[in-house]
This record gives structure tokens, sequence and C-alpha cells, in this order.
């Protein structure tokens, strides 16, 4: 098979990690040679974060870069639409609708564009908008916006059964919250 | 059986194959992980600890090494300077039990202050140094630099990158090598580095590197691969796979395992199969030198750059002229800087240091981002301990204008690793310089490590915490104090007054990390929009929870912890529990 790229992008904090770490555990179980690329360090501060995830019969490089991603999934609109260069003509991005100011935002010296899911949609990009914070804190948690968006994905990705994906998220997330991600996974693949 | 390790988790599966019983590091990213993932074997089996500093680390694996044990220590490149010193010499001493040090070089920047390339230190120490591309070779190769290590009575470097230590891939694991611990011997000929000892041993290494290079001339790591006779490529580390994924069956390639010392036959031998060779490495070009010296014309940083990240898509487009198209938005998209956590406790220090508009000398850790806006509070940052050392030197020179309107800001964990020697300085050489160390308990920036300030080693288990207050006194600093950073009237008062003081003192700014588990949180604040003048006051902190739009400030109760600091600037009260 061809390899298939996927970046998973959103604000530091918003457990970029986790998600990645879900899907590679997933894709990996399946039996595909994967890489995933993370961020650690500075940026992970509420900065901008993204990481990389690589699968297929074998895969080199751990990056993904301009043009190259099959689905950008993000936490964060306005980090959609930082990342949308990434997309693969062709490609779908799967986005949060959830609005985190950035610090020039907050300070006044820049504005947070309005418009920006129709904006991309308006290029004939494939675009699958949810509102993955209502769905977290109906799970119980603002913080499971992350695997909200992961059964969002979950839905949207082809070969990989439901239960691989939820075994994937228990062992991935910490013990003590376990029945809210169940349950925020459960919640974002009805999303869609 | 196969599992997705990170490269870090990989090179400490390697350890723990390869039967070393010594760990001792100084947190760095990107190679953090690699001595925290160590942590999780038995310490029984493999002891592990974070030292104050890399030097520290480094001296710990060198004596566990000359008792016998194999033994590791991991840094950032920066580290690395901080522990060139015991390197150098242990160079010539070599080992007893395998000796191992893992530097990760951070091109590209995400998480260091400046880019430079470790491999110089390997040829400088005269010490061979191994470079995997991937979490399996991580593993591998970490296991094979004990083995070089102990053949050739050298210490080894394992030399990884930002991409290889954070990226994850499939590692097959395999059982632990039971090592019986070599006998001690007292040899002072090899281990007291004497100049009489010193000047045999210098030949002894000479030596040891030309058998090194013939090792390297027929190593199993270092690979070639004949694709095509048109396009040749010398590459090593993560460029290997970049490479591999640009040009595939399209070119050549000869993958360097062991970057130093690097062979000369191979190469030559490779360059006569190909009719056009290029050398792609990150950072400086140390291949492409040592091809040219040897004779060999290549390709090289003519055509690349000795800055930053390659990637395939520069490979493709500099050896087969093709790029990629993709799609632009039409929209202003304003950056997103890494910021000071909602609830930092550093936050307050750098609002007053700004309201003061005190010269800030600056050091290395989260508090960095007290020099983004709107705090803008801080006017240097060169590495770690620098900020108190190059206070009183500021001072120095100035002829003592700026001491009573200049600070050094220093974190716990950056103050035990380099900054009590600067305050030692500071006493001794007599300037009256305020130094705030910023005490939030834990080693931040890099994850949360504890450290010797803190009360806890590397396993939780309670250890013995430095008392800051005491040593700050035992070193000669008279004017000690505490202050709650969360407290702005208390913070501006302390400044003011130890500034004003015609002596050197200290202010301990203690509040522990937002993000620790063990810090309980408060309910988020909440604006009265009654009560709310839209003055903007608050805004002047740089709270990611304070939001400005449409409807004045608002607070993002998902981000709040309820710290109250921007409460505390509202002259309306209208911020409220």
């Amino acid at each position: 098979m061809q390899t298939k790229s996927i970046m998973i992008v959103g604000v530091g904090g918003q457990g970029t990690l986790l998600a990645s770490r879900i899907l590679g555990s997933v894709i990996q179980g399946a039996g595909h040679d994967v890489k995933v690329s993370e961020v650690h360090g500075m940026s992970q501060r509420g900065g901008s974060v993204v990481t990389y995830i690589k699968y297929g019969e074998k895969v080199y490089s751990p990056v993904i870069e301009k043009g190259q991603a099959d689905i950008i999934v993000s936490f964060e609109q306005l980090e959609a639409a930082r990342w949308l260069s990434y997309l693969k003509n062709g490609g779908t991005i799967i986005t949060n609708t959830q609005k985190i100011s950035p610090m020039p935002v907050i300070t006044g010296a820049a504005e947070y564009p309005d418009g920006l899911i129709d904006k991309i949609k308006d290029k004939g990009i494939n675009v699958i908008s949810v509102d993955a914070l209502s769905a977290a804190e109906q799970a119980g948690s603002a913080k499971a916006v992350n695997v909200v968006v992961i059964g969002v994905l979950s839905k949207v990705l082809d070969g990989f059964d439901e239960a691989a994906w939820e075994n994937a998220v228990v062992e991935c997330v910490p013990a003590k919250v376990t029945e809210i991600n169940k349950k925020a996974f459960g919640l974002g693949r009805a999303l869609v | 059986m196969s599992k997705l390790m990170l490269g870090n988790q990989a090179v400490a599966r390697g350890l723990y194959e390869a039967g070393v019983s010594v760990v001792s590091s100084y947190p760095g990213t990107p190679s953090t992980e690699i001595t925290e993932f160590a942590s999780t074997y038995n310490p029984n089996e493999m002891y592990c600890e974070w030292a104050p500093n890399e030097k520290v680390a480094c001296e710990v694996a060198i004596g566990a090494s000359i008792a016998g044990a194999r033994s590791f220590c991991a840094m950032k490149h920066v580290g690395l300077n901080v522990a060139a010193d015991p390197l150098f010499t242990a160079s010539y001493t070599g080992v007893n039990g395998g000796l191992v040090i893992a530097v990760a070089d951070d091109p590209g920047m995400h998480s260091s202050q400046n880019e430079q390339d470790s491999r110089h230190y390997a040829i400088g120490a005269k010490v061979p140094m191994l470079e995997p591309s991937d979490s399996a070779e991580c593993k591998e190769y970490t296991k094979l630099a004990y083995e070089i290590s102990e053949k050739y009575d050298t210490p080894v470097i394992l030399r990884l990158t930002t991409r290889v230590s954070h990226s994850q891939s499939a590692v097959e694991t395999a059982d632990r090598i039971e090592r019986a611990l070599p006998e001690y011997k007292k040899d002072i000929q090899k281990y007291v580095m004497v100049p009489a000892n010193a000047i045999k041993k210098h030949v002894i290494v000479e030596q040891r590197t030309a058998s090194l290079t013939e090792y390297a001339e027929t190593a199993d790591i270092n690979k070639v691969e004949m694709n095509s006779d048109e396009i040749g490529v010398i590459t090593s580390g993560i460029c290997y796979q970049y490479a591999k994924e640009a040009l595939g069956d399209k070119a050549s390639y000869l993958k360097l395992g062991m970057v130093n010392p690097l062979p000369v036959k191979l190469i030559k031998d490779f360059a006569a199969k190909v009719k056009k060779l290029y050398v792609i490495e990150e950072l400086d070009d140390v291949i492409e030198t040592h091809c040219r010296k040897t004779g060999i014309d290549v390709i090289g940083k003519e055509q690349f750059t000795l800055q930053g990240e390659y990637f395939q898509s520069k490979i493709r487009q500099v050896v087969l002229g093709e790029s990629d198209s993709w799609t632009e938005l039409d929209a202003a998209i304003p950056v997103r800087p890494p910021v000071l956590c909602a609830g930092c406790p550093h936050r307050g220090v750098f609002y007053i240091l700004k309201k003061l508009g005190v010269t800030v000398s600056g050091d290395i850790g989260c508090y960095t981002l007290g020099s983004a806006a709107p705090l803008s509070a801080m006017d240097t940052t060169v590495c770690m301990g620098a900020s108190v050392s190059g206070l009183h030197g500021f001072n120095k020179g100035r002829r003592g204008e700026y001491e009573n309107k200049a600070v050094a800001v220093i974190g716990d964990s950056t103050f035990i690793h380099s900054g009590v020697t600067g305050l030692i300085n500071i006493a001794y050489n007599r300037s009256n310089s305020t130094v705030i160390i910023l005490d939030n308990s834990i080693t931040g920036m890099t994850g949360h490590q504890n450290n010797p300030a803190n009360g806890k080693n590397i396993y939780g288990d309670p250890a013995a915490a430095v008392d800051l207050e005491a040593l700050a006194k035992a070193v000669g600093i008279d004017s000690v104090r505490v202050i709650d950073p969360n407290n702005l009237e208390e913070t501006e008062k302390a400044i003011r007054e130890e500034l004003s003081k015609a002596e050197p003192s200290v202010i301990i700014a203690r509040r522990p990390c937002a993000l620790l588990k063990t810090v309980k949180h408060k309910p988020a604040f909440k604006i009265n929009s009654d009560k709310c003048k839209n003055c903007k006051s608050c805004m002047r902190i740089g709270c990611p929870a304070l939001c400005w739009g449409e409807h004045g400030v608002t607070i993002d109760s998902t981000l709040c912890v309820g710290c109250g600091l921007c409460s505390q600037l509202c002259k309306f009260g209208a911020i409220e529990e």
C-alpha cells in the first residue's frame, strides 16, 4: 500500500501527543509499518503543536511536509487554517470548531480571523467540522477533546475496527479517566 | 515481540538489554526521555539518577565504568559543552566497564538556544560516535556501542537528533545480557592522568583511532545500498530516512552508522561506482570535509544548507529538481508562540519586573518565556547559569550604575545546575547584584523531573533537598528572603527593597509549578461585567486564560486555575472568585 500520512495539530496542552499515541497503537496493532513523530519541550507550552503519523509497507521519513498529508486532524480552528498547506490535493480536514486565542490576539496585536472553516471549504477542501468541546464536556471533562476527535477520525479512517480503537484509547489514557474517555470516544464516533 | 517505541525509549531498552547498571543524566530536550524510561526498569538491575548537571552525570558514569559497571549518561547537545571536560580526558583513560554517552542534537532548534553539531566533540575528543536513524537502530546501536567501548577501551558517543529521539517506530526486544562485574584493579598509569601518564595515553588514543578507522571500513553499520550508478548519496542518521523517502531506488546509498572515525576506502570505492555524489547531512559539513580531505569530490553544502532540518522535499528538490504543490488560505493567521501557562508562578515576578522597568539577566527554562510579549521582561539568555554570572559582569561593566535596576532570574533546577557558582562569584568578588531564584519545585520545561532542590529523587522517593536559603547565606549572601510570587504586592516590595540595598541579595520566589499533580487548583475566576470597565489592566499579565473579544474581557474556564493574579490588577474588583 501507499504510505498514508496523518497530521494531528492543536494547541499545546490539548493532548495531541496522547491522540497520536492512540492512533499509532491502532495502526501498529494492524501490522503496518508506522512512524509517529512527536513534539516535546518549549513549543508544548501553549504553542502551536503538530504530530505526524505515517504508515504503510515501509515508512522512511517520520516527517510530513506541505502538500503531503492525507488527513489533517485539528483540535482548534486557527490551527486547521495554519496547517492547511500541508494537506495533499484531495485530502480531508477534520476540525474541532473550538477557538483558542493565541497571545497576539489576547494582547490585541492581531485578530482571530472570522469564518475560517468556510474559507477552507471555499477552497474545495473536504472538511468535517465538529463541536468536540461540547461532546467532551458531555463525557465529563473538557480535557477529553482529543479523544472525541479521535472518535471522529475512527469513523473516517478505513481499515481498523472499532474494538481496536477502543482498546487503544483504554491502553493510552490514565486508568482513572478511562470511563470518561470511553464515553468521549463514543460521542466522537456519533458526531459523524 | 515488536513494540512501538520512541527513539529515546529504544535507547533505554538498549541500555537494559546491554546489562547497563548505572545511569546518571541531567534532563534536556530532546534527550530527557532516555533516562525517564531507563528509570522504569528495576533499579537493582539498572540504577538511575538525575545529577545536578551534565558534568557531574558524565563523571558519575566515568566512575562507574572504572569500577567495572557498564554505565551511561544522556544529555542534550549543549549539555555536552558542560560535560566536555571529563569527556576529553575519559578518552585518554579509557574504560573498565563499557561507557556510553548519548547526546541529542536539535537541528531546527525546537527547544534549544543554538544549533551546534555534536559530531565535532567526537572528533575533538577522539572517541567513536554512532548515529542511529530510527528506533530499532537506537536499540541496536546502543548495544553495539558497549561492545565497541570495551573492545577498543574507549568511551563511545551515541548521537541522536530530535526527529530520531522523538519519533516512534517498531522495535524488537530481547533479554538482558547477564554480565558479571569485572574486577576493579588499581592502575595508576591508566586512570591517573598526570602528564607522564597522559603523554603515553595520547599515543594509545591515536593508535585506537587508526584501529577504529579500520573497523569503520568493514563495520556492518556502514552499509552500501547499490541501486543506481547515476546518483550516489553518503548520509547518516535521520537524513538517511529523508533521502530514502525522497529518492527511493533512484539513488545508491552509503549509510554511515558510525560518524567518527569515518572510513576512507569504503567512501572511495562507493564514489567510484556513481557518477554524481551527494553528501546529505544536517548542520555542519563534517562528512563532506572528510571526503574532500581524502580527495573525493562531492556535492554538499553548496546545494544544501548549514541551518535547520532538511526533510524529503528539500532533498528531492536539490537532487531531482522536483517539488510538491499545495493550497494556501488567503487569511492572516496570527502566530501562536509558546506562553507561560495559566497559573504559572513565574508570571507575577515578570509582571513586576516589567512594571519596574528592571533590566533582567535571564536563563534557560520555562521562565525564558517571560521574554515574550506582553511581559517582554528579559534582556539576555545565553546558557544555563549565565543569568547569575552575567549579571555580575553587567554590573561590573556598568561600574555599579545598574546595581539598583538589574536582576538575574534563574529557576531552582538551573540554579543548582550552574547558578550557584555564579552566586559564589557575586559574594566573593562583591557586586551588589540581586538574584531571583524562581523556585517552582521541579525541572519544568523538560517535563517535570525531580531535582536536588525538591526533596525527591528520580524514583519519586524522598531525598535530601538543598536548602536554598541556607546555601545562599553559606556562600556569603546576607540578604536572603522568600516570597510568594502570586502575591504581587509582596513581590514588588521585595524586589524594590533588595534592589535598593548596598549589598548582594537573593530573593527566592517560591510556589510550585501549576501543572504539578500535587498542586490543588481553585475554581476558575469570573468577570463581573457590571463592574468591568474594559480598562484591560488584567490583560497586561499575558495569561492565556484571559481573552479579549466583542464582549470585553472573558476568562476561559477550561484554562483558568484560579491563581487570582489577574484579580489583583483589577481596580474595580470585577474579577471574582
